[in-house]
């Protein structure tokens, strides 16, 4: 019998708490013998913003002893990986050798098995598609026994998997097809946008590999949409090695995040870029990962946490999108940090996230009380024929996800029958019922 | 890493900070041959190594209850070049009232903790003299100092120090080295979920102290350092006093 340390968790935004009696089994025979005999959900590096990892009163298996780089198919580019890796440090030892992992989300911790539960995106999704479109197989340690899938297997096992808020079971290891990159740097141009309808054309006119837009969603008016355009491509080159990251010690005070300190913040950030643009190369995990060298940023909201907004609305929806964004502009909760992308259709799951059409992020500091305007953004990403990505969602209500996600309950059959005594239910998928087929 | 290509020969590979050894050497660009009885955990250890960098990184069988492996793990060592070191993370601490109810798990511990890797060391000595190296015995400081909690555990690993300090005595002659290890609480699956832990290390910080102890030559190290003073504390009870005591 594994022993349990009882724990009391956090989401990354740091306003959803869960305690859990959590099991830290050490080699891939325990993490076996502790899902056959009390199985229980999978616990990664919390980089979830909300609930989607936790399972408050209950138990739960925390994978990151299990994070061995098993095996490169150096002639394909497969890497079989078990799932507690993280993605960040897999590409900083095989980049150099020129090799990247397909998709990356903005934070180099999260794990393989994080990345294929909520079917991650990256700054190339335009082009390369979700996570879990490369995946080649997985194992997965389901209640019911120990599951290999692929994309080409019988059975729904491995579409209900990616993207599936690990209901099915405990990935335990994955086999990823990488990409080739030319080398360890990023050549990256970044080129001031003055407004919003600006923003979309560039967005779309794309070309790169990787493309992204900041925001600054404090700017509002004719400024809407303000920002900063990056796109990027990986090159070979010297730059100094990264820094070693900075912690953030305290929570932060009250001010260090006050509009009128943000404003001021984001526009001499956009001033930052010159009006002509400019290419900048920058070490591969600052351009995929800029506030992952700030470790724990997270508490630069102080006590009261934070909340990530973010949703997908089809193309033709960008004027609803845009209206989005003024609700935030003009609700004065400013936010620091806003993304902006053009997605494209790839998504590997059921209950994947992405779908074509345009995707944005905004935080939103909780000591504002964002809760109605969060429910009111909600309903508008619903009503665009958009949804919402549940690994930042601690605050939707069941009827308004599974509208924005049709695919629930043929997905919640599926998972079913490998986790039939529902032992792999965690806070997120209880607050929005998605196993509940009544 | 400069001149010498570096070998590591770790025992008890699949032990939490053996795990974090083994990856800071194989960054290194080392060659890492990992030892223990769990094969599977052992090559994913072993895989894991070589794409972090290891030129050669293997599996090699090792209980240290049975010494009929020991020739192979000899003749496999022998073929490698250059500089020659080993850890020993090999131990094992069933609990104290296990072991009175059943004396006979003693022989057991002892095994485990001391004479198998003693063994096995006194074998390989010849080589590390030979080659240059340094031998890392990892102990505890439950060895400072025999107390109701775990003193069978405590007295193998006080053991195993002396031993250590003997070998250290005997390898300087030819230039070798060896540095004794005492960790104090580790966060590894001995410790996770154990009542009374505090300034639990990560296995991580006590591979990062036994790489800089092998560099500087240190004799013997506390991991963390202050392990050092609250030691130093506890071996100062007297006694008369200490006998009285449950810490």
């Amino acid at each position: 019998m594994a022993r349990l340390k009882e724990v009391e968790l956090q989401g990354w935004g740091r306003t959803a708490r869960a305690v859990v009696s959590l099991a830290r089994p050490e080699r891939r025979k325990a993490l076996e013998a502790l899902l056959s005999d009390s199985p229980a959900p999978a616990i990664g590096q919390l980089r979830s913003y909300g609930d989607a990892a936790l399972n408050d009163g209950g138990s739960a298996v925390d994978t990151s002893r299990l994070d061995r780089m098993l095996g490169l198919d150096e002639e394909n580019g497969l890497l079989r990986v078990e799932g507690g890796a993280r993605l960040g440090e897999i590409n900083g030892h095989l980049a150099p050798s020129g090799w990247l992992v397909p998709v990356l989300p903005g934070t180099g911790f999260a794990t393989i098995g994080g990345a294929i539960a909520m079917d991650v995106h990256g700054k190339n999704h335009h082009g390369a598609g979700s996570f879990g479109q490369h995946v080649e197989e997985m194992t997965i340690l389901t209640p019911r026994g120990i599951e290999v899938t692929s994309p080409s297997a019988s059975g729904d096992l491995f579409a209900a998997t990616v993207g599936g808020l690990g209901q099915s079971g405990v990935i335990a290891e994955a086999t990823i097809r990488l990409t080739r990159a030319k080398g360890d740097v990023m050549m990256v141009t970044e080129r001031r946008v003055a407004d919003w309808d600006e923003h979309i054309a560039l967005l779309d006119g794309s070309e790169a590999t990787y493309t992204v837009g900041w925001i600054d969603a404090t700017a509002s008016g004719a400024s809407l949409g303000r920002g900063i355009l990056e796109e990027a491509e990986t090159g070979s080159g010297l730059v100094p090695p990264a820094k070693r990251g900075k912690r953030v010690p305290i929570d932060a005070p009250a001010f260090a995040l006050s509009p009128s300190f943000v404003r001021t913040f984001n526009a001499a950030y956009w001033r930052k870029v010159p009006v002509r643009g400019r290419t900048v190369v920058k070490p591969i995990e600052d351009f995929f990962f800029p506030l992952d060298k700030l470790h724990d940023w997270n508490r630069l909201y102080g006590k009261s946490g934070f909340y990530q907004f973010q949703c997908v609305v089809p193309l033709e929806a960008v004027g609803e999108l845009r209206n989005i964004l003024e609700a935030v502009a003009k609700s004065s909760m400013a936010s620091p940090l806003a993304v902006l992308k053009r997605m494209g259709p790839g998504a590997a799951g059921m209950m994947s996230f992405p779908m074509e059409g345009y995707t944005l992020a905004v935080d939103l500091h909780a000591a504002h009380r964002p809760a109605p305007l969060i429910e009111r953004l909600e309903a508008m990403a619903r009503d665009a024929g958009g949804r919402i990505y549940l690994a930042k969602d601690s605050l939707a209500s069941s009827a308004t996800v599974k509208a924005m996600y049709p695919a629930w309950r043929e997905w919640s059959d599926v998972v079913a029958k490998h986790d039939p005594d529902q032992t792999m239910l965690t806070d997120l998928v209880r607050r929005l019922q998605l196993r509940e087929t009544t | 890493m400069s001149g010498k290509q570096e070998n590591w020969f770790i025992l008890g590979g699949s032990s939490a900070m053996a795990r974090a050894l083994a990856r800071k050497t194989a960054e290194q660009g080392a060659n890492v041959f990992t030892a223990g009885r769990d094969r599977c955990d052992l090559e994913a250890i072993a895989a894991d190594c070589k794409l972090r960098g290891a030129p050669v990184a293997e599996v090699l069988e090792f209980d240290a209850r049975d010494s009929a492996g020991y020739p192979a793990i000899f003749n496999r060592l022998n073929k490698t070049t250059g500089l020659l070191n080993i850890a020993v993370f090999v131990g094992s601490m069933p609990p104290q009232d296990a072991i009175d109810s059943n004396p006979d798990l003693i022989s057991g511990v002892v095994a485990d903790s001391f004479t198998g890797p003693a063994t096995i060391l006194s074998q390989l000595a010849p080589l590390v003299e030979e080659r240059g190296g340094t031998v890392v015995g990892v102990g505890s400081v439950a060895g400072d100092r025999g107390r109701i909690g775990n003193y069978v555990y405590g007295a193998a690993k006080a053991g195993f120090h002396t031993y250590m300090s003997g070998l250290r005595n005997r390898l300087t002659r030819s230039g070798a080295h060896a540095v004794t290890v005492k960790p104090g609480f580790v966060d590894t699956a001995m410790t996770w979920g154990l009542p009374g832990m505090f300034l639990v290390a990560p296995p991580e910080k006590v591979a990062d102290d036994i790489l800089r102890a092998v560099k500087r030559k240190k004799d013997v190290i506390y991991t963390p350092f202050f392990w050092r003073y609250i030691m130093l504390i506890i071996r100062s009870i007297p006694e008369r006093i200490f006998k009285k005591l449950s810490v």
